[in-house]
C-alpha cells in the first residue's frame, strides 16, 4: 500500500497531528492469573488473532464491551466485526483455559481468614457470583473455578502491557494497571493506517498472552473510555466521539459511587443521555465534578499525556499452589515463563543476553520435626536458589533457553523442593550478523552454546572452553575460560582466492616445508616415578613399572617460584631419552623389520640413522625440591 | 512412449517422491573425490594429497611417534585459516603451551577434557551433531589399545556417516588403528631417535654466565675415547638440548585420488637416497623441532589471537 493510500485511510486526515491509541484489559486481575495457563497451553496459531478479521471503524458500529459491568451482553449483527470475537471463543473452546469460557472468582488471599470474591469475569458474574462474596459462598456455584489473586501474576501483566506499547511507541502513559494510552501521532508511515496499528497492538498483545480492547481516537479521553467501553478494535473519526461514545453506559466514565447513585435515580443512564444534560442545571446539582463527567460523555475533555519512562527490565515471576520437586515439572513452569518473557522481548525488538532464575525453596523437611530455636527460627527462612547464565549473544528463541537453563539445572539441581521461579532477562539488541559465502564454517551460535552446555554435562563445566596460558612462571600452568570463537573476516583478495579454490583440492602449496613443533603430552596428575642417579644425572628410570634405559639426558633446568606461598615450587627439570628395558619389541624401529625390505644387513645399512631396536620414549622429568620426590610430567610426542 | 521419454518421467517421479528427503538421489556422487586441505605438514601434504573433508582420519603409532605433533599442525593450520576446531582429549594431556608453540590459535580450539573414553565418545558425538566446526580430533592416543579395542565398529561408522557430506575433518589419534574401513585415510606414525645438541664444557660455558655455576658443581663425564675432545664433550649439561626428532608417516589405507587418478600414497616420494626404502613403503618423514622459547610466554598468544 502506497503513502498516499495510507493518508487517504487515515481517519483524521493528512493534517491531523493528533492521535492516541488506548489499550486495555478487561478482567485484568482474572487475565493475569490466567494469562500464563492460557499463553502456554494453547497453540501459537490460535492465540493471534485472525490477522484478515475486520475490525469495527467509526462507520461499523462495534458492540460495547458486556466486560464493563453492564447488565446488557449486545451481539453485533455484523460478520465482519464478529470476527476477532469469534476467534477468541474459539481459542477459549478449544483449550477450556481461557478467562472467558469459564467462571473464574478470585479470592484476596492476603486477607486471611475472611475470604472474599475480589474479581470475576462474565460467565462467573453471569452465574451469579459478586464482589465481595465470601469464599464459602461462592464455593456453592457448581463449576466456579476458586482462584487466589497474585500480585506477582499481575505486575507481570502490567510489564507485558506496556511493553505491548512500547513496541510501537515510546510515548506511552500508564493510566491504570489494565490501562496505558499510546501517542500513535505520525505512526502512519511506518506503521501504516490507525486500523493496521490497532490490528498489530492487538496481535502483539495476544503474543503476550493478554486479551485486549484497542481504542484509537484524536482525543486521549475519548480513547480511553472507548478502549474500556467497546470490544475489540475501535477506531473513532475526528468529530464523532460524542456519538460514539454516547451508546455507553455511565460506568465506563467510572463516576463517583455518590453521583452515579444520583445518576441512576434521574434515569440517566448512557453517555449520551448525560451529554444532553443542561449544563448549568447539572453544575447546580453536582458541582464540578458533574461538569466535568458530563465532558467527557460528550468526548470533548482533554488532557496532556503523561510518559511514563521505558524501562529494561524483563522478569516474569509466578507462584506455585504446589511445590515443584522434579525437573520435567519444573521445565513446564520455565517454558511458560521463557515463552512470555521472549514474547515481550521480541515485542521491544531486544534479546536476552543475560539469563537469571531464581528459585524460593521450601524448607526442608527434616527442619519441620527440629524444635531448637535456631532451627524454628529458620524455618520461615526460605531457601533461595540462584543461577546466572551468561548467553554468547542475545537470543530470544524461548525453546533454545529452555533447553540451556534445563541443562544447567541437570548439573546444579536445588536441594529443596520449589515454591516460586523467577527468570529475569537482561535486554540487548538482537544480533545481526550474515554469513559469508566465502568465509570458512563457523558453528552456529545459537547451536554452539547448546552444544557448550551439553557437553559441560558430560565432562564437567570447568572441562569444556578454551585454554588461556596463566601469566606465571610455574610449568603448565593454564585456566579455561569460556570458548567463544571468533567468526573470521574475509577481504576481497581472499575472496577472489576463494573462488578459485573452489572445486579444486586446497592444498596450501604455499606452506614452507618448515620443520614442525614438537608435541608435549602431559600427564595430569605427575607420575610419581623412580630414578637411579650415576654422576649427578639420571641413569635409569623406572616409569609405570617398567626400567627404562637413560640414553641422553638435558638438565637439569631449575626452576622455582611463590616461596612465599604454600603452592611454592622447586624444581629440577630433566628432558630423557630412554630405552626400555625388556619391551616385547613389537614396536621397535621406525617400521617393523618384517615390512623393511628383507634384504641382509650390509655395512650400507649400518651408516643409516639409528632407530632403536627397543621401545623408547622422550619424557621430561623432574626432582621436586619441596616434596623430595621423582615425577615425570610428560612426554614428547 | 519413446524410453527416454519414460526414463524422464520415472526419474521425475522418484525425484518428486524423495524431494524433501533426499538431495538429488538420482545423481552420481564420487565418493573418492573429496576436498582436502593442508595438514600443516608439507611433507603429509605432499604424501597424502591433505586432510579430506567429511572424513575420518586416523592417525595411530606409539608413544613419541610424533602423532600428536601432526595434530598439532593440522590443528595450527585449521585455526590459522579461521576455522573452529575441537580437541576431545581422552586422557587430558593436551599441553596449551605446546599447542601455542605449534601456532595453535587456541581462542578457536574448542577443548574437551575427558576422563575415560565413554565421555569422549559421547562428547565427539554431541561435537558432530551440532556442527560447523573445520576439525574435531579425538586424542585416544593414551588409552590402552584394549580399551579402544572395545568399541564397536558400528561407533566409527556412525561418525563417518555423521561427518559426510559437512566440511568437517575427523581426525582419530590412537595406539592401534581402530576404525578400520570406516577411516578414509590412515597413518601410521614413527619416530626415530631425538638429534641432541652437543658441545664441550667450555662453549657450554660460554653460553650463558647463569650456567657456569651449574657446570661447575658437575663432575665431567667419563668417557672411554681417547680423544680430548670428545672427554670434553658433555650430554647432560646446559649445552646439551633435544633439538629435534624426525618422524615417519606411512599411508596404510586413503581413499583419495590424486589428479592423476592414482590412489594416494602410491607416488614415487623425491626423499633423499639413504630413505629409498621408505619411498616404497609410501612413507614420508619430517622434522619435529622443539621449542624452548615457547614455556611461559604468555604474551604469544595475544598476539597470535590478534
Amino acid at each position: 500500500m502506497g503513502r498516499r493510500a495510507i493518508a487517504a485511510r487515515n481517519l483524521f486526515g493528512a493534517s491531523a497531528d493528533m492521535a492516541f491509541a488506548a489499550i486495555y484489559v478487561p478482567e485484568f486481575m482474572v487475565q493475569a492469573v490466567v494469562r500464563a495457563e492460557w499463553h502456554a497451553e494453547l497453540p501459537a496459531k490460535l492465540r493471534r488473532p485472525d490477522p484478515t478479521y475486520r475490525v469495527a471503524s467509526s462507520v461499523t458500529k462495534s458492540r460495547p464491551d458486556p466486560t464493563c459491568h453492564t447488565t446488557k451482553i449486545c451481539h453485533s449483527e455484523r460478520s465482519e466485526e464478529s470476527a476477532f470475537f469469534r476467534r477468541t471463543s474459539e481459542t477459549d473452546s478449544a483449550a477450556h483455559v481461557a478467562s472467558r469460557g469459564r467462571p473464574i472468582a478470585l479470592i484476596d488471599a492476603g486477607a486471611a481468614p475472611l475470604f472474599s470474591v475480589v474479581a470475576a469475569n462474565a460467565a462467573a458474574r453471569n452465574a451469579g457470583i459478586c464482589l465481595g462474596m465470601t469464599k464459602a459462598n461462592a464455593a456453592q456455584f457448581a463449576g466456579l473455578e476458586i482462584r487466589a489473586r497474585s500480585t506477582v501474576a499481575e505486575k507481570a501483566a502490567r510489564a507485558a502491557l506496556r511493553d505491548v506499547g512500547w513496541s510501537v511507541s515510546p510515548r506511552l502513559e500508564e493510566t491504570a494497571p489494565d490501562l496505558i494510552v499510546l501517542d500513535v501521532a505520525g505512526l502512519s508511515a511506518l506503521l501504516g493506517t490507525h486500523e493496521q496499528i490497532a490490528e498489530l497492538l492487538a496481535v502483539r498483545a495476544a503474543d503476550c498472552g493478554l486479551r485486549v480492547n484497542v481504542a484509537i481516537a484524536e482525543n486521549l479521553l475519548a480513547a480511553e473510555v472507548a478502549a474500556r467501553g467497546f470490544a475489540g478494535i475501535t477506531l473513532i473519526a475526528a468529530r464523532e466521539e460524542a456519538a460514539r461514545i454516547g451508546e455507553l453506559p455511565i460506568s465506563v466514565l467510572s463516576p463517583p459511587e455518590e453521583m452515579a447513585e444520583t445518576l441512576a435515580l434521574w434515569g440517566i443512564k448512557t453517555c449520551a443521555q448525560l451529554a444532553r444534560l443542561p449544563v448549568l442545571q447539572l453544575s447546580e446539582r453536582l458541582g464540578q465534578a458533574g461538569v466535568r463527567l458530563r465532558t467527557r460523555a460528550r468526548g470533548a475533555a482533554s488532557r496532556a499525556l503523561v510518559v511514563a519512562e521505558a524501562d529494561l527490565t524483563f522478569a516474569e515471576e509466578l507462584e506455585l499452589d504446589d511445590a515443584v520437586e522434579e525437573l520435567e515439572p519444573l521445565s513446564f513452569v520455565l517454558g511458560r515463563l521463557l515463552d512470555q518473557l521472549c514474547a515481550r522481548l521480541t515485542a521491544r525488538a531486544l534479546a536476552a543476553s543475560l539469563l537469571r532464575v531464581r528459585f524460593d525453596l521450601q524448607p526442608a523437611f527434616e527442619n519441620a520435626l527440629d524444635v531448637r530455636t535456631e532451627v524454628v527460627r529458620a524455618k520461615n527462612v526460605q531457601g533461595i536458589y540462584e543461577r546466572t547464565m551468561q548467553l554468547p549473544v542475545p537470543m530470544r528463541d524461548a525453546k533454545l533457553l529452555l533447553k540451556l537453563l534445563r541443562l544447567r539445572l541437570q548439573g546444579n539441581p536445588p536441594g529443596s523442593p520449589i515454591i516460586k521461579v523467577l527468570v529475569a532477562a537482561e535486554a540487548a539488541r538482537p544480533r545481526v550478523a550474515q554469513g559469508g559465502l566465502f568465509l570458512p564454517s563457523f558453528p552456529d551460535v545459537e547451536k554452539l552454546e547448546l552444544t557448550l552446555a551439553r557437553l559441560a554435562g558430560v565432562v564437567g563445566e570447568g572441562n569444556v572452553g578454551s585454554p588461556e596460558l596463566m601469566d606465571t612462571h610455574r610449568p603448565g600452568e593454564f585456566r579455561m575460560k569460556r570458548f567463544s570463537p571468533l567468526r573470521a573476516e574475509v577481504n576481497g583478495s581472499d575472496r577472489k582466492k576463494s573462488v578459485r579454490k573452489r572445486g579444486s583440492e586446497n592444498i596450501d602449496k604455499h606452506l614452507p616445508k618448515q620443520s614442525s613443533a614438537m608435541s608435549f603430552r602431559v600427564f595430569r596428575p605427575p607420575l610419581p616415578i623412580h630414578v637411579n642417579s650415576r654422576e649427578g644425572r639420571p641413569a635409569e628410570v623406572f616409569l609405570q613399572g617398567r626400567r627404562a634405559e637413560v640414553r641422553k639426558a638435558s638438565g637439569p633446568w631449575r626452576t622455582s617460584g611463590e616461596w612465599w606461598r604454600e603452592e611454592q615450587w622447586s624444581e629440577d627439570q630433566w628432558d630423557l631419552e630412554v630405552c626400555f628395558v625388556g619391551g616385547n619389541g613389537s614396536r621397535t624401529g621406525a617400521f617393523p623389520s618384517a615390512k623393511v625390505s628383507p634384504r641382509k644387513s650390509t655395512q650400507k645399512d649400518a651408516a643409516k640413522p639409528e632407530t632403536f631396536a627397543k621401545e623408547f620414549g622422550r619424557y621430561r622429568i623432574y626432582f621436586d625440591v619441596v616434596r623430595q620426590g621423582w615425577f615425570a610430567r610428560g612426554m614428547y610426542d | 512412449m519413446p524410453i527416454s521419454t519414460r526414463s524422464a518421467a520415472l526419474r521425475l517421479q522418484v525425484e518428486t517422491a524423495l524431494a524433501g528427503r533426499v538431495l538429488s538421489p538420482l545423481e552420481f556422487r564420487d565418493r573418492t573425490l573429496v576436498e582436502a586441505v593442508s595438514s600443516g605438514i608439507g611433507e603429509i601434504d605432499e604424501l597424502t594429497g591433505g586432510l579430506p573433508r567429511g572424513c575420518l582420519t586416523e592417525i595411530f603409532g606409539g608413544a613419541c611417534s610424533g602423532r600428536s605433533s601432526l595434530l598439532l599442525a593440522a590443528l595450527a593450520a585449521r585455526t590459522r585459516a579461521g576455522e573452529v576446531c575441537a580437541l576431545v582429549d581422552g586422557r587430558d594431556a593436551f599441553d596449551p603451551a605446546a599447542g601455542l608453540a605449534a601456532g595453535v590459535n587456541l581462542r578457536q580450539l574448542l577443548w574437551v577434557r575427558c576422563k575415560n573414553i565413554e565421555q569422549a565418545l559421547r562428547a565427539t558425538d554431541l561435537l558432530i551433531q551440532g556442527g560447523g566446526f573445520g576439525l574435531i580430533a579425538l586424542d585416544l592416543s593414551d588409552e590402552a589399545a584394549r580399551v579402544v579395542r572395545q568399541v564397536q565398529l558400528s561407533v566409527w561408522f556412525r561418525f563417518r556417516r555423521a561427518v559426510e557430506g559437512t566440511p568437517t575433518i575427523l581426525f582419530l589419534l590412537g595406539q592401534e588403528s581402530h576404525a578400520k574401513t570406516c577411516a578414509s585415510l590412515v597413518l601410521r606414525m614413527e619416530s626415530e631417535v631425538g638429534v641432541w645438541t652437543e658441545t664441550t664444557r667450555e662453549k657450554a660455558s660460554a653460553l650463558d654466565p647463569v650456567v657456569q655455576p651449574i657446570l661447575a658443581v658437575r663432575p665431567s663425564p667419563k668417557t672411554t675415547s681417547a680423544d680430548n675432545e670428545a672427554q670434553e664433550k658433555i650430554s647432560h649439561a646446559a649445552g646439551c638440548l633435544l633439538e629435534s626428532a624426525k618422524s615417519w608417516a606411512e599411508v596404510v589405507r586413503s581413499r583419495m585420488q590424486s589428479a592423476d587418478g592414482q590412489p594416494r600414497g602410491s607416488r614415487v616420494m623425491s626423499i633423499d637416497a639413504r630413505e629409498m626404502d621408505r619411498k616404497r613403503m609410501n612413507a614420508a618423514g619430517f622434522t619435529l623441532k622443539t621449542q624452548w622459547n615457547y614455556l611461559h610466554k604468555p604474551e604469544n598468544q595475544n598476539a597470535n589471537e590478534g
